[in-house]
């Protein structure tokens, strides 16, 4: 565990590259305990990569990355005990068919954490409700609507008590009326001290949760600023011309 | 609907699918009539020898009630036939327990180790006053059936690794796989039956011999392993990235990842396909005849090889291959209904 002092995650210095593509330049971010940070940037600004290295999804090539105390290398017991600590959330949800929602719930507490069975169902309940859908815990993932999809997986991503959520851009794969519902959950998430990074572009979102903003282009972190100078007053010329685009003066 | 407007709805809809519809009907009366002449008016039924079916001039099927022994056991000592029967019946009633999906738990393992070392023991004897039967003498259907059930049931978990393995990101094993499946696809059975049989114990030290029956068996499992392993990883290719994702981002390790995300959805994809193979190997189970043991095809071969016999053949064949197409019907009905089960609920 970290003092209340120490970042829960941090990058120092992260460098990646997809063959001879430098997705991430430099990258470094300090994350504070109960901190909720979104990143945004246009389309291959590395975003996306940068939260999945977080969780080791990818492999850093350069640099170091701490999340909660524990360094990612090539540990593979410590990556599988970070992964528990991290709860991610996925643009295309990826929700398991072959299971239920509630057998998409109790899976990772019961394999993985060693919950008996009767306390990871009562937890997983309890996560429906808080996310609405306690009624569809028999259905399959198939049967849902993809609000109610990635409500699950924000669930599911809960249920084995992270520390911190990723959220990968969880509303651009949603049908416009179905984004409100999600974006709900994550803010009730925010209100209770969540520890979250989000990649989104619902900047009214960002505006009204986020304590820093985090703006990236190219590879590189342009800008981290409280969402209050980052929207009113950007600094970086990119950043400008980026809000400039999306929210469309 | 009734049945006059339903023959002119599916029969006579139009100009061509009323010729087709006639000219069907007059081939079907040029073949049914003496077919069913053949089979039953003329046929020869119940005991009797070659010339009662001389005379009767149909079908034989005397040949059955004579032979039928010889034909499902092939030489297995007379007085003891009540072994492999009993043993078929058991491995009948593994298979059918196995068919049942409330029975898909770890204890089936057991269950199959458990019914496939009795039935060794039925087989063998040589325990609890049990004459021993050498296996050069095991034959007819029994042979098939251990030969098919225990190459499928072996080379199915092996298939698995084989396909993990050639998708996997260690060059050594993903070296051996591809080498593996690439050289095994690459020649045909016959020759890896004849290598196990044959080649194999001139490697053995001497003194030291594997029995026949093992070796065809090891062919075939090694053999039906590298063409399932295809087929499982075609499935494996199916499955999104994503899932694979969500699986390592909730700390699953990578069997658990494989085991309970991966696989159960891979392999339900590829049901069609795998079946198929299960069925090529239980009709390949035919081949071993070359390397000197009688299964159901040369038990019945060899029933047919007493001299008064001889002209009835085709009655012999016929039977022999309603015993095939019996369990092969099965296994594909099976998979028809397994993937109708598999996909309720979902999607």
């Amino acid at each position: 565990m970290t003092s209340p002092s120490q970042p829960i995650i941090e990058l120092r210095d992260v460098n990646k590259w997809f063959g001879a593509f430098h997705v991430l330049k430099d990258v470094t971010l300090e994350v504070a305990k109960g901190e909720r940070v979104v990143v945004c940037g246009p389309s291959g600004s590395g975003k996306s990569t940068m939260i999945r290295c977080i969780n080791r999804l990818e492999e850093h090539q350069g640099g170091r990355i701490v999340v909660d105390g524990v360094e990612l290398a090539d540990d593979v017991k410590a990556i599988e005990a970070v992964r528990r600590r991290v709860g991610m959330v996925f643009q295309s949800f990826n929700l398991f068919p072959h299971l239920t929602v509630l057998e998409n719930l109790t899976l990772a507490p019961v394999r993985v954490a060693g919950v008996a069975p009767k306390d990871a169902e009562a937890t997983a309940m309890a996560l429906l409700e808080r996310v609405r859908i306690p009624e569809q815990a028999g259905k399959f993932p198939g049967q849902l609507s993809g609000g109610q999809q990635q409500r699950v997986a924000i669930a599911r991503a809960l249920c084995l008590k992270p520390a911190v959520m990723l959220f990968d851009e969880p509303t651009s794969a949603l049908d416009p009326e179905m984004v409100g519902e999600v974006l709900d959950v994550m803010s009730g998430l925010a209100a209770e001290g969540m520890t979250m990074i989000c990649v989104t572009h619902e900047m009214g979102f960002a505006r009204a949760v986020a304590d820093t903003m985090v703006f990236m282009d190219e590879g590189r972190i342009v800008e981290v600023a409280p969402p209050a100078q980052f929207f009113d007053h950007p600094a970086n010329e990119r950043t400008k011309r980026f809000l400039g685009k999306i929210i469309g003066h | 609907m009734n049945p006059s407007s339903w023959i002119k709805a599916n029969l006579f809809n139009s100009p061509v699918n009323s010729l087709l519809t006639v000219l069907a009907l007059a081939l079907l009366g040029q073949v049914v009539p003496p077919l069913v002449d053949w089979a039953v008016v003329r046929a020869s039924w119940g005991p009797g020898d070659p010339e009662t079916c001389r005379r009767a001039g149909g079908a034989c099927w005397t040949l059955l009630t004579e032979k039928h022994r010889l034909m499902l056991f092939g030489v297995y000592p007379y007085d003891q036939h009540w072994r492999p029967l009993l043993a078929m019946a058991l491995f009948v009633a593994l298979l059918a327990v196995s068919a049942n999906r409330r029975f898909w738990r770890p204890w089936l393992g057991g269950a199959w180790l458990l019914t496939v070392v009795v039935i060794g023991i039925l087989m063998w004897g040589g325990v609890l006053g049990l004459v021993p039967v050498e296996t050069s003498q095991w034959g007819g259907l029994p042979l098939t059936l251990v030969i098919a059930v225990l190459a499928i049931a072996m080379a199915f978990p092996f298939s698995i690794l084989l396909a993990l393995g050639r998708r996997s990101e260690l060059p050594a094993i993903k070296a051996l796989s591809v080498g593996y499946i690439e050289l095994v696809r690459g020649v045909p059975l016959v020759s890896v039956l004849f290598m196990a049989s044959v080649m194999f114990p001139l490697f053995l030290p001497e003194g030291i011999t594997i029995d026949k029956v093992l070796r065809a068996l090891v062919g075939m499992t090694l053999f039906t392993a590298a063409y399932l392993a295809e087929a499982v990883r075609g499935g494996l290719q199916a499955i999104p990235k994503g899932q694979f994702e969500a699986a390592d981002a909730l700390g699953l390790s990578y069997w658990q990842g494989m085991r309970l995300i991966v696989l159960p959805q891979a392999l339900r994809l590829v049901i069609p396909p795998i079946v198929n193979q299960f069925i090529t190997c239980f009709k390949d189970t035919s081949l071993v005849t070359i390397v000197g043991l009688y299964d159901l095809l040369a038990a019945t071969k060899a029933a047919l090889n007493d001299p008064g016999w001889r002209p009835f053949f085709v009655e012999g064949y016929l039977a022999a291959a309603a015993v095939y197409f019996c369990f092969c019907f099965f296994m594909s009905r099976y998979s028809q209904w397994l993937e109708r089960e598999l996909a309720k609920g979902t999607r």
